[in-house]
Protein backbone atom coordinates (compact mmCIF):
# COMPACT_ATOMS: atom_id res chain seq x y z
CA UNK A 1 0.00 0.00 0.00
CA UNK A 2 1.01 3.66 -0.63
CA UNK A 3 1.43 6.70 1.24
CA UNK A 4 0.04 9.37 0.31
CA UNK A 5 1.59 13.58 0.79
CA UNK A 6 -0.67 15.81 0.20
CA UNK A 7 1.28 19.45 -0.12
CA UNK A 8 -0.27 22.77 -1.01
CA UNK A 9 2.27 24.04 -3.71
CA UNK A 10 4.64 22.68 -5.82
CA UNK A 11 7.56 23.79 -4.19
CA UNK A 12 6.92 21.73 -1.05
CA UNK A 13 6.11 18.81 -3.21
CA UNK A 14 9.34 19.15 -4.88
CA UNK A 15 11.45 19.26 -1.34
CA UNK A 16 9.00 16.35 -0.09
CA UNK A 17 9.73 14.00 -3.01
CA UNK A 18 13.08 11.57 -2.54
CA UNK A 19 13.77 7.80 -2.81
CA UNK A 20 10.75 5.89 -3.50
CA UNK A 21 8.48 8.67 -3.61
CA UNK A 22 6.52 9.79 -6.88
CA UNK A 23 4.83 13.08 -8.30
CA UNK A 24 1.42 12.36 -8.91
CA UNK A 25 -0.43 15.14 -11.29
CA UNK A 26 -3.50 14.31 -13.65
CA UNK A 27 -3.05 9.89 -12.71
CA UNK A 28 -2.82 8.87 -15.94
CA UNK A 29 0.23 7.66 -15.52
CA UNK A 30 0.83 7.06 -11.35
CA UNK A 31 -2.68 5.74 -10.44
CA UNK A 32 -2.40 2.91 -13.02
CA UNK A 33 1.17 2.12 -11.63
CA UNK A 34 -0.58 1.87 -8.30
CA UNK A 35 -3.57 -0.17 -9.15
CA UNK A 36 -0.97 -2.64 -10.94
CA UNK A 37 1.09 -3.28 -7.91
CA UNK A 38 4.25 -1.43 -8.84
CA UNK A 39 6.62 -1.55 -5.88
CA UNK A 40 9.46 0.48 -7.39
CA UNK A 41 7.78 3.21 -5.01
CA UNK A 42 5.67 3.38 -1.72
CA UNK A 43 4.72 7.09 -1.35
CA UNK A 44 3.05 9.02 -3.75
CA UNK A 45 3.21 13.19 -3.25
CA UNK A 46 0.56 15.56 -4.57
CA UNK A 47 0.49 19.30 -4.93
CA UNK A 48 -2.96 20.88 -4.35
CA UNK A 49 -1.70 23.99 -6.25
CA UNK A 50 0.18 22.96 -9.48
CA UNK A 51 1.38 25.03 -12.12
CA UNK A 52 -2.13 25.45 -14.21
CA UNK A 53 -2.41 27.54 -17.90
CA UNK A 54 -1.05 28.89 -20.25
CA UNK A 55 0.71 32.65 -19.65
CA UNK A 56 1.88 34.30 -22.79
CA UNK A 57 4.32 37.63 -22.78
CA UNK A 58 6.75 38.99 -25.53
CA UNK A 59 9.33 36.52 -24.97
CA UNK A 60 7.25 33.59 -25.40
CA UNK A 61 4.44 30.86 -23.60
CA UNK A 62 5.17 29.39 -20.44
CA UNK A 63 2.58 26.32 -19.74
CA UNK A 64 2.51 25.17 -16.19
CA UNK A 65 2.93 21.45 -16.10
CA UNK A 66 -0.83 20.64 -14.13
CA UNK A 67 -2.39 22.27 -17.42
CA UNK A 68 -4.58 19.49 -19.19
CA UNK A 69 -5.00 18.14 -22.31
CA UNK A 70 -8.36 20.20 -22.34
CA UNK A 71 -7.03 23.30 -20.72
CA UNK A 72 -4.46 23.38 -23.39
CA UNK A 73 -7.99 23.01 -26.56
CA UNK A 74 -9.20 25.60 -24.21
CA UNK A 75 -6.95 28.20 -24.50
CA UNK A 76 -6.84 30.41 -27.86
CA UNK A 77 -2.75 31.46 -26.94
CA UNK A 78 -1.88 27.71 -28.29
CA UNK A 79 -3.99 27.12 -30.51
CA UNK A 80 -1.20 25.92 -32.41
CA UNK A 81 -1.09 22.64 -30.23
CA UNK A 82 -4.73 21.64 -30.74
CA UNK A 83 -4.30 19.18 -33.24
CA UNK A 84 -1.94 17.28 -30.51
CA UNK A 85 -3.72 17.35 -27.45
CA UNK A 86 -6.92 16.33 -29.47
CA UNK A 87 -5.52 13.26 -30.44
CA UNK A 88 -4.56 12.47 -26.81
CA UNK A 89 -6.96 10.25 -25.16
CA UNK A 90 -10.47 10.31 -25.20
CA UNK A 91 -12.42 12.85 -23.36
CA UNK A 92 -12.23 11.77 -20.21
CA UNK A 93 -8.26 11.32 -20.46
CA UNK A 94 -8.03 14.71 -21.54
CA UNK A 95 -9.50 15.99 -18.57
CA UNK A 96 -7.07 14.22 -16.49
CA UNK A 97 -3.86 14.27 -18.05
CA UNK A 98 -1.41 16.75 -17.74
CA UNK A 99 1.88 18.32 -19.90
CA UNK A 100 3.99 17.63 -16.93
CA UNK A 101 3.22 13.93 -17.12
CA UNK A 102 3.35 13.76 -20.81
CA UNK A 103 6.79 14.44 -20.85
CA UNK A 104 7.65 11.39 -18.58
CA UNK A 105 5.06 9.13 -20.60
CA UNK A 106 6.69 6.36 -22.03
CA UNK A 107 5.88 4.78 -25.66
CA UNK A 108 3.31 4.55 -26.84
CA UNK A 109 2.68 7.68 -25.00
CA UNK A 110 3.97 10.88 -25.21
CA UNK A 111 2.81 12.84 -28.19
CA UNK A 112 2.60 16.50 -26.62
CA UNK A 113 6.27 16.15 -26.03
CA UNK A 114 7.00 15.40 -29.35
CA UNK A 115 5.74 18.70 -30.33
CA UNK A 116 7.23 20.52 -27.67
CA UNK A 117 10.84 19.09 -29.06
CA UNK A 118 9.99 20.22 -32.34
CA UNK A 119 8.93 23.53 -30.98
CA UNK A 120 12.50 24.37 -29.09
CA UNK A 121 10.77 24.17 -25.80
CA UNK A 122 12.70 24.37 -21.99
CA UNK A 123 11.41 22.18 -19.18
CA UNK A 124 11.59 24.94 -16.21
CA UNK A 125 12.36 22.90 -12.97
CA UNK A 126 10.83 23.82 -9.73
CA UNK A 127 13.74 25.74 -8.66
CA UNK A 128 13.65 28.22 -11.72
CA UNK A 129 16.60 26.23 -13.62
CA UNK A 130 15.49 25.29 -17.42
CA UNK A 131 16.89 23.01 -19.75
CA UNK A 132 16.01 22.27 -23.18
CA UNK A 133 13.78 19.42 -24.20
CA UNK A 134 16.44 17.47 -25.69
CA UNK A 135 18.85 17.24 -22.57
CA UNK A 136 15.44 16.79 -20.17
CA UNK A 137 14.85 14.00 -22.20
CA UNK A 138 17.98 12.17 -22.61
CA UNK A 139 18.16 12.38 -18.69
CA UNK A 140 14.57 12.09 -17.79
CA UNK A 141 14.97 8.47 -16.18
CA UNK A 142 17.00 9.77 -13.45
CA UNK A 143 16.16 13.32 -13.13
CA UNK A 144 15.79 14.61 -9.50
CA UNK A 145 13.24 17.31 -8.92
CA UNK A 146 10.12 18.48 -10.24
CA UNK A 147 8.79 19.89 -13.25
CA UNK A 148 7.12 23.19 -12.58
CA UNK A 149 6.74 24.34 -16.31
CA UNK A 150 7.95 24.08 -19.50
CA UNK A 151 8.69 27.46 -22.02
CA UNK A 152 8.64 28.15 -25.79
CA UNK A 153 8.48 30.38 -28.30
CA UNK A 154 5.97 31.32 -30.32
CA UNK A 155 6.01 29.16 -33.68
CA UNK A 156 5.83 31.64 -36.35
CA UNK A 157 2.72 30.83 -38.35
CA UNK A 158 2.41 28.08 -40.98
CA UNK A 159 5.44 26.73 -39.42
CA UNK A 160 3.87 23.53 -37.19
CA UNK A 161 3.58 20.80 -38.64
CA UNK A 162 1.92 17.37 -36.74
CA UNK A 163 0.58 13.92 -37.32
CA UNK A 164 0.30 11.18 -35.04
CA UNK A 165 -0.09 7.37 -36.70
CA UNK A 166 -2.71 4.88 -35.14
CA UNK A 167 -4.19 2.06 -35.92
CA UNK A 168 -7.46 2.67 -33.96
CA UNK A 169 -9.31 5.88 -35.03
CA UNK A 170 -10.15 8.62 -33.09
CA UNK A 171 -9.05 7.58 -30.48
CA UNK A 172 -5.59 5.54 -30.64
CA UNK A 173 -2.29 5.02 -29.12
CA UNK A 174 0.84 5.78 -31.39
CA UNK A 175 2.32 3.66 -34.05
CA UNK A 176 4.52 6.61 -34.85
CA UNK A 177 4.01 10.34 -33.81
CA UNK A 178 5.66 13.16 -35.94
CA UNK A 179 6.44 16.91 -35.45
CA UNK A 180 8.28 19.50 -37.02
CA UNK A 181 8.59 23.52 -37.08
CA UNK A 182 9.61 23.88 -40.56
CA UNK A 183 10.88 27.65 -40.15
CA UNK A 184 13.96 28.00 -42.72
CA UNK A 185 17.06 27.67 -41.95
CA UNK A 186 17.34 25.98 -38.69
CA UNK A 187 14.25 23.69 -39.07
CA UNK A 188 13.01 20.64 -36.15
CA UNK A 189 11.94 17.49 -37.29
CA UNK A 190 11.09 15.13 -34.56
CA UNK A 191 9.56 11.61 -34.60
CA UNK A 192 8.19 9.68 -31.24
CA UNK A 193 7.77 6.02 -30.79
CA UNK A 194 10.85 5.71 -32.85
CA UNK A 195 13.68 4.82 -29.96
CA UNK A 196 13.28 5.25 -25.96
CA UNK A 197 12.23 9.08 -26.02
CA UNK A 198 11.33 11.40 -28.93
CA UNK A 199 13.83 11.48 -31.15
CA UNK A 200 15.12 14.50 -33.81
CA UNK A 201 15.78 13.43 -37.22
CA UNK A 202 19.21 15.31 -37.81
CA UNK A 203 19.46 14.21 -41.57
CA UNK A 204 15.72 15.09 -42.37
CA UNK A 205 16.46 18.75 -40.78
CA UNK A 206 19.23 18.96 -42.47
CA UNK A 207 17.59 18.27 -46.06
CA UNK A 208 14.66 20.84 -45.17
CA UNK A 209 16.95 23.82 -44.19
CA UNK A 210 16.43 25.36 -47.45
CA UNK A 211 12.84 25.34 -47.14
CA UNK A 212 10.47 23.06 -48.16
CA UNK A 213 10.76 22.33 -52.31
CA UNK A 214 9.77 18.98 -53.83
CA UNK A 215 13.16 17.99 -54.06
CA UNK A 216 14.16 19.04 -50.62
CA UNK A 217 11.03 16.94 -49.13
CA UNK A 218 12.12 13.90 -50.90
CA UNK A 219 15.72 14.00 -49.44
CA UNK A 220 14.44 14.46 -46.38
CA UNK A 221 12.08 11.41 -46.58
CA UNK A 222 15.29 9.26 -47.84
CA UNK A 223 16.91 9.95 -44.57
CA UNK A 224 14.59 10.25 -41.91
CA UNK A 225 15.39 7.24 -40.15
CA UNK A 226 19.07 7.96 -39.47
CA UNK A 227 19.74 7.86 -35.73
CA UNK A 228 16.18 6.82 -34.74
CA UNK A 229 15.75 3.57 -33.16
CA UNK A 230 11.95 2.31 -33.09
CA UNK A 231 11.57 -1.17 -30.91
CA UNK A 232 9.22 -3.98 -31.49
CA UNK A 233 5.93 -3.59 -29.77
CA UNK A 234 2.70 -5.04 -29.84
CA UNK A 235 1.50 -2.16 -32.02
CA UNK A 236 3.78 -2.43 -35.38
CA UNK A 237 7.65 -4.32 -35.73
CA UNK A 238 10.65 -1.74 -35.50
CA UNK A 239 11.13 -3.14 -39.39
CA UNK A 240 7.64 -1.71 -39.73
CA UNK A 241 8.23 1.55 -38.26
CA UNK A 242 11.54 1.88 -40.30
CA UNK A 243 9.79 0.94 -43.71
CA UNK A 244 6.65 3.55 -43.32
CA UNK A 245 8.42 6.80 -41.86
CA UNK A 246 9.16 8.34 -44.60
CA UNK A 247 6.01 7.77 -45.92
CA UNK A 248 3.99 9.48 -42.46
CA UNK A 249 7.00 12.40 -43.04
CA UNK A 250 5.68 13.38 -46.61
CA UNK A 251 2.35 12.99 -45.53
CA UNK A 252 2.80 15.24 -42.81
CA UNK A 253 4.40 18.09 -44.74
CA UNK A 254 2.00 17.60 -47.91
CA UNK A 255 -0.81 18.13 -45.18
CA UNK A 256 0.15 21.60 -44.41
CA UNK A 257 0.96 23.00 -41.02
CA UNK A 258 -1.00 22.61 -38.69
CA UNK A 259 -1.33 26.12 -37.03
CA UNK B 1 -2.17 2.84 7.32
CA UNK B 2 -3.98 5.59 8.19
CA UNK B 3 -7.24 6.31 6.52
CA UNK B 4 -7.63 9.33 5.13
CA UNK B 5 -11.66 11.00 5.66
CA UNK B 6 -13.04 12.51 2.60
CA UNK B 7 -16.44 14.07 1.86
CA UNK B 8 -17.97 14.73 -1.50
CA UNK B 9 -21.56 14.59 -3.19
CA UNK B 10 -22.48 11.61 -4.42
CA UNK B 11 -25.27 12.50 -7.17
CA UNK B 12 -27.22 14.48 -4.85
CA UNK B 13 -26.47 13.12 -1.30
CA UNK B 14 -23.90 13.84 0.63
CA UNK B 15 -21.00 11.09 1.04
CA UNK B 16 -18.43 10.65 3.93
CA UNK B 17 -16.12 7.91 3.82
CA UNK B 18 -12.47 6.73 5.18
CA UNK B 19 -10.31 5.96 2.42
CA UNK B 20 -7.03 3.66 2.01
CA UNK B 21 -4.21 5.82 0.85
CA UNK B 22 -3.97 4.91 -2.77
CA UNK B 23 -7.71 3.97 -3.01
CA UNK B 24 -9.14 4.74 -6.45
CA UNK B 25 -12.04 6.28 -6.40
CA UNK B 26 -13.82 3.81 -8.37
CA UNK B 27 -12.93 1.17 -5.45
CA UNK B 28 -14.18 3.97 -3.24
CA UNK B 29 -17.76 4.15 -4.93
CA UNK B 30 -17.97 0.25 -5.23
CA UNK B 31 -17.03 -0.53 -1.49
CA UNK B 32 -17.21 2.19 0.41
CA UNK B 33 -20.25 3.61 -1.36
CA UNK B 34 -21.75 0.72 -2.56
CA UNK B 35 -22.52 2.38 -5.62
CA UNK B 36 -21.59 -0.69 -8.14
CA UNK B 37 -22.65 1.30 -11.42
CA UNK B 38 -18.90 2.65 -12.18
CA UNK B 39 -17.74 -0.60 -13.46
CA UNK B 40 -13.60 -1.61 -13.02
CA UNK B 41 -12.58 -2.52 -16.29
CA UNK B 42 -8.96 -2.31 -17.54
CA UNK B 43 -7.79 -0.65 -14.32
CA UNK B 44 -5.07 1.71 -16.90
CA UNK B 45 -7.47 4.54 -18.74
CA UNK B 46 -8.09 2.17 -21.65
CA UNK B 47 -11.63 0.97 -21.72
CA UNK B 48 -13.80 4.12 -20.02
CA UNK B 49 -16.08 1.92 -18.08
CA UNK B 50 -15.73 3.25 -14.92
CA UNK B 51 -16.36 7.13 -16.39
CA UNK B 52 -17.91 9.12 -13.48
CA UNK B 53 -18.94 12.76 -13.48
CA UNK B 54 -16.27 14.89 -11.42
CA UNK B 55 -17.49 18.73 -11.19
CA UNK B 56 -19.68 17.77 -14.54
CA UNK B 57 -16.85 16.80 -16.46
CA UNK B 58 -15.46 12.91 -17.41
CA UNK B 59 -13.25 11.51 -15.31
CA UNK B 60 -12.10 7.77 -15.12
CA UNK B 61 -12.40 6.81 -11.73
CA UNK B 62 -9.80 4.31 -12.03
CA UNK B 63 -7.19 6.14 -12.09
CA UNK B 64 -8.49 8.97 -9.94
CA UNK B 65 -6.99 9.09 -6.37
CA UNK B 66 -10.05 8.87 -4.16
CA UNK B 67 -9.25 11.46 -1.45
CA UNK B 68 -8.83 14.30 -4.72
CA UNK B 69 -12.53 14.53 -4.67
CA UNK B 70 -12.59 16.21 -1.63
CA UNK B 71 -15.49 18.49 -1.46
CA UNK B 72 -16.22 18.04 -5.45
CA UNK B 73 -19.60 16.64 -6.83
CA UNK B 74 -19.27 12.98 -8.44
CA UNK B 75 -22.17 12.04 -10.71
CA UNK B 76 -22.80 7.92 -11.54
CA UNK B 77 -25.20 6.08 -13.53
CA UNK B 78 -26.99 5.31 -10.14
CA UNK B 79 -28.03 9.23 -10.56
CA UNK B 80 -29.04 9.57 -13.74
CA UNK B 81 -32.44 8.22 -13.12
CA UNK B 82 -35.12 10.04 -11.58
CA UNK B 83 -37.16 7.96 -8.79
CA UNK B 84 -38.90 5.21 -11.24
CA UNK B 85 -38.56 7.52 -14.33
CA UNK B 86 -35.43 6.68 -16.05
CA UNK B 87 -33.31 9.13 -18.17
CA UNK B 88 -34.05 9.57 -22.07
CA UNK B 89 -30.48 7.77 -22.39
CA UNK B 90 -30.72 4.96 -20.23
CA UNK B 91 -34.81 4.62 -22.37
CA UNK B 92 -32.72 5.07 -25.84
CA UNK B 93 -30.20 2.67 -24.61
CA UNK B 94 -33.03 0.10 -23.50
CA UNK B 95 -35.36 0.53 -27.04
CA UNK B 96 -32.20 0.76 -28.98
CA UNK B 97 -30.67 -2.47 -27.79
CA UNK B 98 -27.47 -0.53 -27.00
CA UNK B 99 -26.67 -2.85 -24.24
CA UNK B 100 -25.35 -6.46 -25.27
CA UNK B 101 -23.36 -7.99 -22.11
CA UNK B 102 -23.55 -4.40 -20.37
CA UNK B 103 -20.34 -3.74 -18.56
CA UNK B 104 -19.64 -0.44 -20.91
CA UNK B 105 -23.01 0.79 -20.66
CA UNK B 106 -22.86 3.17 -17.16
CA UNK B 107 -19.36 4.15 -18.80
CA UNK B 108 -20.87 5.14 -22.14
CA UNK B 109 -24.23 7.03 -20.10
CA UNK B 110 -21.99 8.64 -18.45
CA UNK B 111 -19.84 9.79 -21.42
CA UNK B 112 -23.23 10.58 -23.32
CA UNK B 113 -24.92 12.36 -20.52
CA UNK B 114 -21.59 14.93 -20.43
CA UNK B 115 -22.02 15.93 -24.12
CA UNK B 116 -25.54 16.24 -24.19
CA UNK B 117 -24.77 18.66 -20.96
CA UNK B 118 -22.79 20.79 -22.89
CA UNK B 119 -23.98 19.90 -26.57
CA UNK B 120 -27.74 19.09 -26.33
CA UNK B 121 -28.12 18.86 -30.40
CA UNK B 122 -24.75 17.11 -31.25
CA UNK B 123 -23.64 15.93 -34.63
CA UNK B 124 -23.31 12.01 -35.09
CA UNK B 125 -19.01 12.47 -35.17
CA UNK B 126 -19.51 14.38 -31.81
CA UNK B 127 -21.07 11.74 -30.59
CA UNK B 128 -18.54 9.57 -31.77
CA UNK B 129 -15.69 11.67 -30.37
CA UNK B 130 -17.62 11.74 -27.17
CA UNK B 131 -17.10 8.27 -26.86
CA UNK B 132 -13.99 7.82 -28.29
CA UNK B 133 -12.67 6.75 -24.94
CA UNK B 134 -15.07 4.05 -23.82
CA UNK B 135 -14.54 0.76 -25.11
CA UNK B 136 -17.48 -2.13 -26.22
CA UNK B 137 -16.51 -4.95 -26.34
CA UNK B 138 -19.27 -6.34 -27.87
CA UNK B 139 -18.35 -3.86 -30.50
CA UNK B 140 -22.30 -2.39 -30.46
CA UNK B 141 -21.08 1.02 -31.58
CA UNK B 142 -23.80 1.83 -33.84
CA UNK B 143 -26.32 0.76 -31.75
CA UNK B 144 -25.10 3.49 -28.82
CA UNK B 145 -24.40 6.20 -31.15
CA UNK B 146 -27.87 5.87 -32.53
CA UNK B 147 -29.48 5.64 -29.03
CA UNK B 148 -27.65 8.94 -27.84
CA UNK B 149 -28.78 10.69 -30.80
CA UNK B 150 -32.14 9.51 -30.11
CA UNK B 151 -31.87 10.55 -26.23
CA UNK B 152 -30.89 14.28 -27.91
CA UNK B 153 -33.77 14.35 -29.84
CA UNK B 154 -36.12 13.02 -27.80
CA UNK B 155 -34.51 15.99 -24.88
CA UNK B 156 -34.73 18.50 -27.73
CA UNK B 157 -38.77 17.78 -27.96
CA UNK B 158 -38.40 16.59 -31.82
CA UNK B 159 -38.79 12.80 -33.33
CA UNK B 160 -35.72 11.32 -33.18
CA UNK B 161 -34.46 9.72 -36.55
CA UNK B 162 -34.02 6.37 -36.37
CA UNK B 163 -31.37 5.02 -38.55
CA UNK B 164 -29.50 8.49 -39.73
CA UNK B 165 -26.18 7.89 -40.06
Amino acid sequence: MVEVQTCQTMAEAAASLGEGARYLGGGTIVMRQVNYGDQSFHRIVRALQPERGVRGDVQGLRIGAGTTMADLLASSEVRFLHPVARQIGGPAIRNMATLGGNLFAQNPYGDLAVALLALDAQVVMSGGQAQPMERFLAERGHLRGLVEAVSLPRPQPGTFYFRKVSRVKPKGVSVMSLAGCLRSGDPRVVFGNMGPAPTRARAAERALAGGLSEAAISAACSVCTEGLAPADDALASAWYRREVAAVHLRRMLDSGASD
Amino acid sequence: MAKTPVTFTLNDAEAALFVDPGAALVDVLRRGAGDLTPKQGCAQGTCGACTVLIDGVPHLSCLTLAETVQGRHVETTSGLAGGPDLHPLQKAFIEGFAAQCGFCTSGMLMAAKSLLDQTPDPTRDQVIEAISGNLCRCTGYEPIVDAILTAAAEMQGRPAQQGVR
